[in-house]
């Protein structure tokens, strides 16, 4: 199960997915000729008749979805995340609002996905499904987190948003983590500034945290799988905690985790500022996944040195 | 065949073999991009900017200039390579394909290179874009006429028959689709994944006017956009039937397996040794 060997979360997606059909009989899959890439064919081979390829025809995907959700399944809708988040208004009706049961993935997410260039880059998506009523929210951050949410999802029964990206991701946990939705997930304590990071990201804020204590800077690294539901009182905990929260995530800085903890952040007594960091409202671009962190301050040394900025030290 | 008509399918010809070189190089020096539907659509893209397009780099921004919006933004190596050839940048630039800093991207961004009218690679997009230009052409009273090529697979896309239906209603003879039917998509072979026949029944009957061709015969290429330049009251699409991967016997043997993987070192110098240039090179 958890080899503690990098893996991209898709590919711990399909996996997890493939293993679920078993034992979840109602779950059915749908993709949009991306099944190589979004890893749904290792379901698709193992159990092809509960499997949907629709071409690509995103919004239809969405909308047949949506009626399997109605008619009693679990339907799992896959693409990339821009693409699926781009049938936004399909999900919102058919799904959301309609009460489907039904889990969209949308994986590549972020600049992550380097080369094809910002067209085939989820970095909105995060912002638009966080404002569906009952639309729950997750981004792992690694293997067995992944597989943890699989297994929720697999009977949480409502609409719910997957992000996973195309790049691996170095393990963040041990076979003994207990993913809970609605929680935040602590991976080290400090008492200078807390980062809050989700997805691709979390592992470069470890590395950060690394270099930052190397400075003396005493730094708390926290996972955020959960970004809806939002773990309030955790958040509002750390508030009062550490004087700093910086942000990080692989998405627009408009509306993403970072976002989310600043609403959280305006309605409680705190003692600490949030910086946001992430991609700053502006376009994507190609180039390969690790000149990409770079360029955009997303791995360890960028993150390393946007704490500091943002503590003046 | 005309003198002159065999001249220009022999210059094409030879053209197109080295765009394809170009194609095939950028991607192998890029260590990503999608080879297969470059190749299939490099003959269609090529005749156009050879023989019908009314632009050249020196009126790629005249607002009364012909239009071509790549609807299929993967196979933009394939633009990316004609666009050089007809000097609206450097050849040298093909180098920097998906490269951090290049202007040219993985997928057609406006304002990078001089010819990219549309930001594609969202696929389905690019035929509404070009009948809000054949429609704006028709509006100003200049007699532009807008092209645009889609993937066969990418047709799948619900909107792009919302605007074949826009297209007929606003009677836009003004526009010509162009089909790159190569037969395979991501996940398998179209007829597989979501059929598309009777493509050309089905585009009749939302109105538009139809051809079928041989999508790498040059002589059958020339003969069609002549024709879609008649005006006929009606817009008008082209159906080629091309090959995936064309020009490389190994791509051609495994269709969907070229979608979207680089081509190695090792692979690039197997499928240049297919492709050579008679005669003078560059
Ligand atoms: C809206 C959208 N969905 C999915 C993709 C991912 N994708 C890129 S190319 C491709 C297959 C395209 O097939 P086709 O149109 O037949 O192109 P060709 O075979 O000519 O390369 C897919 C699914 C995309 N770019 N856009």
């Amino acid at each position: 199960m958890s080899e503690r060997k990098p893996k991209a979360s898709r590919q711990a997606f399909g996996e997890a997915l493939a293993d679920l059909g078993a034992t979840h009989p109602h779950i059915v899959v749908l993709d949009a000729d991306l099944a190589k890439s979004t890893k749904s064919e290792l379901f698709a081979t193992k159990f092809p008749e509960r499997f949907v390829e629709c071409g690509i025809a995103e919004q239809n995907m969405v909308g047949v979805a949506a009626g399997l959700g109605l008619a009693g399944k679990n339907a799992f809708c896959c693409s990339f995340a821009c693409f699926v988040a781009g049938r936004f208004e399909t999900i919102k009706i058919s799904v959301a609002y309609s009460g489907g049961n039904v889990k969209i993935v949308g994986t590549h997410a972020g600049v992550g996905i380097g080369p094809d260039g910002y067209s085939q880059m989820g970095l909105e998506d995060l912002a638009l499904m966080r404002t569906l009523p009952t639309m729950q929210v997750f981004q792992p951050s690694d293997e067995v987190e992944t597989r943890q949410i699989m297994e929720y999802l697999a009977s949480h029964d409502g609409p719910a948003y997957l992000r996973l990206t195309r790049q691996e991701l170095t393990p963040m946990h041990g076979p003994e983590y207990r993913f809970v939705p609605g929680k935040i997930d602590v991976l080290a304590e400090g008492k200078d500034v807390a980062i809050f990071a989700t997805g691709g990201p979390v592992m470069h804020a470890m590395a950060a945290r690394a270099a930052l204590a190397a400075d003396g800077i005493d730094a708390a690294v926290i996972n955020v799988p959960s970004i809806k539901p939002l773990d309030h009182d955790g958040i509002a905990a750390w508030a009062t905690k550490v004087p700093l929260f910086v942000s990080v995530e692989d998405h627009n800085v408009l509306g993403g985790m970072g976002g989310a903890v600043a609403e959280v952040l305006a309605s409680v007594p705190r003692s600490a500022r949030l910086h946001r960091h992430g991609i700053l409202d502006v376009f994507g671009e190609s180039g390969e996944p690790e000149d990409l962190y770079r360029k955009f301050r997303l791995d360890g040394p960028g993150i390393t040195a946007v704490v500091r900025e943002a503590l003046g030290r | 065949m005309t003198q002159d008509r065999q001249t220009a399918v022999a210059a094409l010809d030879a053209q197109c073999t080295r765009l394809r070189r170009d194609i095939l190089e950028m991607i192998t020096e890029a260590g990503s991009g999608h080879p297969g539907g470059s190749l299939s659509a490099v003959d269609l893209i090529a005749t156009l900017y050879a023989h019908h397009l009314r632009q050249g780099a020196a009126r790629a921004s005249d607002p009364t200039r012909d239009r071509f919006v790549l609807s299929k933004g993967h196979g933009v190596p394939a633009l990316y390579a004609v666009l050089a050839e007809h000097g609206y940048f450097p050849h040298a630039d093909l180098k920097s394909l998906r490269k951090l800093g290049s202007p040219l991207q993985g997928h057609p961004v406006v304002g990078t290179v001089p010819g990219i009218e549309a930001c594609t690679g969202s696929l389905g997009q690019g035929l509404s874009v070009a009948v809000g230009m054949a429609l704006a052409a028709r509006l100003d009273g200049h007699d532009a006429r807008t092209w645009c090529l889609m993937g066969d697979g990418e047709i799948q896309e619900g909107q792009v028959w919302e605007a074949l239906m826009s297209a007929s209603k606003f009677r836009l003879d003004n526009l010509v689709g162009i089909l790159d039917f190569n037969k395979a998509q991501i996940d398998g072979l179209v007829k597989d994944v979501m059929p598309i026949e009777p493509v050309e029944d089905k585009a009749r009957s939302f109105g538009w006017l139809t051809r079928r061709i041989d999508g790498h015969d040059f002589e059958q290429i020339l003969s069609a956009y002549a024709w879609a330049e008649v005006p006929e009251g009606l817009p008008k699409l082209i159906v080629a039937d091309t090959i995936k991967g064309k020009g490389v016997s190994f791509m051609e043997s495994d269709l969907v397996k070229w979608h979207g993987v680089a081509t190695t070192r090792e692979q690039l110098e197997k499928a240049l040794s297919e492709l050579s240039v008679k005669g003078a090179g560059r």
